[in-house]
């Protein structure tokens, strides 16, 4: 029985394992995206959101979750680009391939953490943990994913603040 | 020889990294002079008020630049909904400021429309600039 459990216990791990691994930094990045997104927030991966949805964020920038950021048309359609090339659709991978099929066909959030695959994967974080200082938010991945910024999600770096 | 050469090429980096605030405030006292035939020049004083001033937001909340800015533009900052470090906006606690006039517009567009949800005239951004820059 303790046998049986182990390895079901190692089956889970591994395969944890093999999905949080997967880094989910863009294949070739792109300065203006990382420059413009980063100069309030993370540079989200775009391989968390389906097309539809970083069109839908990039049409209403003006108003973007509260404040204005507003970019020049010439610089708003380079990163459209950019987010649509690597979105959720056309990123390959296995995790973008789990945050469309958490999504119905018309779902068009402009939270990642809004997707069921998001909620799902944070089942285990209590209410009250996301309100810490330290982290504040679902959308401060780097309190808690140290490699956030640089696409690295593994389980093995998750240390959540006090 | 050398010597001069290097002189010579450090006083050409110092203008070109002096010249784009004054460009900036100059092409924006054109501007104010376009709005208001009676525009006469930029204050830092007015600049430093508008900096302070709270203004009530539709939202209910009070905003102002300091909110964000702190109440010292040496200090750096936070963005108040992320929490993300924003870099000092005086000149003189950060050489990059004001160096790049399409950043600066940018923000201008923006932040004008965050805090005073409008846009901001000439004259109130030149009185703006030149109060950063009369920081020391």
């Amino acid at each position: 029985m303790k046998r049986t459990l182990m390895v079901f216990t190692l089956l889970f791990a591994g395969s944890a394992w093999a999905d949080g691994n997967e880094n989910l930094a863009p294949a070739a990045s792109n300065l203006k995206w990382k420059n413009e997104c980063s100069a309030c927030h993370m540079a989200y991966p775009p391989a968390l959101l389906p097309e539809r949805s970083w069109r839908r964020m990039m049409a209403g920038l003006e108003r973007h979750f509260g404040q204005d950021a507003s970019l020049d048309a010439a610089t708003a359609k380079e990163i459209t680009d950019f987010l649509v090339k690597n979105s959720a659709d056309r990123a390959g991978g296995k995790r973008a391939k789990k945050v469309l099929g958490s999504l119905g066909p018309n779902e068009a959030p402009l939270r990642i953490s809004e997707t069921a695959w998001f909620v799902h994967e944070h089942d285990e974080v209590a209410p009250q943990v996301w309100k810490r200082p330290k982290v504040g938010s679902p959308a401060n991945c780097s309190a808690c994913h140290p490699g956030a910024e640089h696409g690295s999600y593994s389980e093995h770096q998750i240390r959540i603040p006090r | 020889m050398t010597r001069s050469l290097f002189l010579i090429a450090g006083l050409l980096a110092c203008s070109a990294a002096q010249a784009a605030p004054q460009e900036l405030l100059q092409s924006y006292a054109t501007q104010a002079k376009q709005e208001n035939p009676q525009f006469q020049a930029f204050s830092a004083t007015r600049g430093e008020q508008f900096y302070h001033a709270k203004r009530m937001h539709s939202s209910g909340k009070a905003q102002s630049c300091a909110a964000c800015h702190t109440d010292n533009p040496k200090s750096a900052g936070r963005n108040e909904k992320t929490g993300k470090e924003v870099l000092p906006l005086a000149p003189i606690a950060n050489k990059d400021r004001l160096t790049d006039p399409a950043k600066v517009e940018k923000w201008f567009k923006r932040n004008c429309q965050d805090v005073l949800e409008r846009a901001c005239t000439a004259q109130e951004k030149g009185d703006f600039l030149s109060y950063l820059l009369s920081v020391k």
